[in-house]
């Protein structure tokens, strides 16, 4: 038999229904909803008399719109509280399950799934959401769907689809100190841009992703949407077993070890061919900070925004001009000690434990810049919880940080956690889109690292030369 | 899904690259449950002024030049960022039913064909040839006929453009994509038997 990636093995285990020249029919292992791109789906069902096919495959949370202020206050924007409790009776209706606001399994959708253990290596898992790609770190197919998938999958837990090109991105060597997976996805973006992998199916191989934790990896396939591929995964190994291990909803005892031989499978095959190659140096990467309003408009701490006199390209210098512009900066300005009024921690890119435990490493002992206003928001109730019980909450307070309830939070300011118009945020999540974070709102995307150093100093600052307390 | 077969229809431009999703429809809208009333929110951030209600007369689809428009002429990676399908909702319903851009972004490009829409992708001179010609002709107006998969344009060019052969069926005969899978029940049903999910 041909060699495959392991995007084909997934693909091919998954495969209901394949016809020339049509869209195949992919089973769909795992359906996660939440409420921005749900209720419309569920009208659907309810105009045709179709059912949720498989509400036991099927899971929904709310954590676009919910407050992260104190939970026990009811919501008071009436339009996030209408899209709230639509989900919550559509649940109910259709019988899927669904983690409320007060549930301490509750968080954002991407968090929550590999926590539980529902996340694992060969699965396929879609969500009416982009960063869906996230859970490929598990080695699984996850990418995202608009709201007529959503209901294509509830009613039929199929999905249609044409294959993917495949794509290899491979990091090789060792990371400098200092330097974090949110830079090194941050840096292929950079390097690729927003529609460098449009079209294909990523995975991410090399010594540097091997090295990762399931944290690490999760920012990593979390990201790829941003260099607009819909999913990107790394093959499972022993980091990825240890994780799913004891979770909530994995398998236990001998169905566990079961599964691990059955995961184990999914490796590429020696001399599979990928439809595209590409290598990255991890010696090379810098601290990232962007400078614009796409992921692609990146720079590192040492850089500067462009200079527009070496742009010759018509389109992109227009482009470039209008985000400078938007973002309040001038060409060749340097990014170290460019000021910042607002710091966010959070995401389903940077909201997990490991993420608060390297921002709370650098924040210990210091405090808020005066001219700063900084928030931690976890990325779920458990993350919310390990953290406390470590304590990482109170070096956070004790800087002068606000701790908050979990959530999505001011990775897009659905809810009241949004930018004024020309704050400008160091961010952890994921966009820095004109508005994303606020009307007028210009984001910098950063580690949680540069984050939290940027907090203090008030400045963008190099991690790499942080004085750790 | 309503059928598309044929457009004749005004052009209105937007000059910008990577245009995402957020920027198509602003997330305060998404607070909506309905699938329609997104129209009068497209663009909102660009479209209207700081007032929220008073349009920006700067914006190019505001020009009066593009009222009535149902082509959109874009630039690369058109409707990149998030999965949101009230972005098509909001375009189709602003009147747009035909885009034109050198390049999409994925999820964006698929919502589309869900909603019959026919997004067109063109190679990047092309589509800086056409710029050009909407820019010096007010009323320029293009002609896409989806079964021959030819763009007339006024100055009696015929360009031709690529279309996955079953979306195409699926656009010319409004087929509805749950209906299509469901003819293949008996193998969804013998899948799961033979594929427990654990």
């Amino acid at each position: 038999m041909a060699e495959k990636t392991i995007i084909e093995k997934i693909w091919d285990n998954h495969l209901v229904h394949e016809e020339s020249g049509k869209a195949s029919i992919l089973y769909i292992d795992l359906h996660l909803i939440h409420e921005v791109t749900s209720a419309q789906a569920f009208d659907g069902l309810r105009m045709n008399k179709r059912n949720v096919r498989r509400p036991d495959l099927t899971l929904a949370t709310l954590d676009h719109n919910i407050p992260t202020t104190d939970r026990s206050v009811p919501v008071k924007d009436q339009a996030s509280l209408h899209a709230i409790n639509t989900l919550l009776k559509n649940a109910k209706e259709f019988g899927v399950e669904i983690f409320d606001m007060l549930n301490p399994n509750s968080g954002i959708v991407h968090v929550i799934g590999p926590e539980l253990g529902l996340t694992q290596p060969g699965k396929t898992i879609v969500c009416g959401d982009s960063h869906t790609s996230t859970h490929g770190a598990f080695g699984a197919l996850a990418f995202g769907i608009g709201t007529s998938e959503v209901e294509h999958v509830m009613a039929t837990q199929c999905l249609q689809q044409f294959k993917p090109k495949t794509m290899e991105i491979r990091v090789n060597g060792k990371l400098p100190h200092g330097i974090t997976a949110k830079d090194v996805i941050l840096h292929i973006i950079n390097n690729i841009g927003t529609d460098g992998a449009t079209g294909y199916a990523i995975e991410y191989t090399g010594d540097v992703i091997r090295s990762f934790s399931m944290e690490e990896r999760m920012t990593v396939c979390n990201m790829t949407i941003e260099a607009g591929a819909r999913a990107g995964l790394i093959a499972p190994d022993e980091t990825t077993f240890a994780y799913v291990k004891d979770k909530p909803r994995a398998p236990k005892g001998e169905a566990f070890n079961a599964a691990v031989k059955k995961w184990k499978a999914l490796q590429t095959d020696p001399g599979a061919r990928y439809d595209k190659v590409l290598q990255f140096d991890a010696a090379e990467v810098r601290p990232q900070v962007t400078w614009g309003t796409s992921p692609g408009m990146g720079a590192d701490i040492e850089g500067k925004t462009p200079d527009l006199t070496q742009v010759s390209d018509a389109n992109l210098k227009h482009t470039y001009e209008k985000a400078l512009a938007y973002m309040g900066l001038k060409p060749n300005q340097p990014i170290k000690g460019l000021a910042i009024d607002r710091v966010f921690i959070g995401s389903c890119t940077n909201g997990r434990i490991e993420d608060l435990r390297a921002a709370a490493k650098v924040v210990k002992g210091y405090k808020v810049a005066k001219t700063v206003k900084a928030m931690v928001v976890p990325g779920s109730q458990r993350i919310k919880a390990a953290a406390e019980k470590e304590g990482l909450h109170k070096i956070f307070l004790d800087a002068g940080f606000e701790w908050r309830e979990s959530g999505c939070s001011m990775c897009l300011g659905m809810n009241e956690d949004t930018l004024a118009p020309e704050e400008r945020c160091a961010s952890t999540s994921n966009r820095n889109f004109e508005g994303r974070q606020g009307k007028g709102g210009r984001t910098h995307l950063v580690s949680p690292a540069m984050a939290a150093a940027a907090a203090v100093q008030g400045a963008f600052t190099d991690i790499r030369q942080w004085k750790y307390k | 899904m309503e059928p598309f077969k044929k457009n004749k229809g005004l052009v209105a431009m937007l000059d910008a690259q990577h245009v995402d999703t957020d920027q198509i429809i602003p997330k305060q809208f998404l607070k909506r449950v309905e699938r329609t009333g997104f129209g009068q929110f497209l663009f909102y951030d660009w479209r209207y002024l700081p007032d929220g209600k008073t349009p920006n007369p700067e914006f190019e689809l505001n020009k009066p030049r593009y009222q009535g428009a149902s082509i959109l002429l874009a630039k690369d990676n058109f409707g990149c960022g998030s999965s949101r399908e009230h972005a098509p909702w909001a375009i189709l319903e602003y009147g747009f039913k035909v885009l034109i851009a050198p390049s999409f972004a994925d999820i964006f490009f698929n919502n589309c064909f869900k909603n019959g829409m026919l997004p067109i992708v063109l190679p990047s001179t092309t589509v800086d040839v056409l710029f050009d010609e909407v820019k010096k002709t007010p009323g320029y107006e293009l002609t896409i006929d989806l079964e021959k998969q030819e763009i007339d344009t006024p100055t009696g060019k015929t360009i031709s453009f690529e279309v996955n052969a079953f979306r195409k069926n699926c656009l010319l005969n409004g087929l509805d994509d749950i209906g299509l899978t469901l003819q293949h029940e008996d193998k969804i049903t013998s899948y799961e038997t033979t594929h427990p999910v654990s």
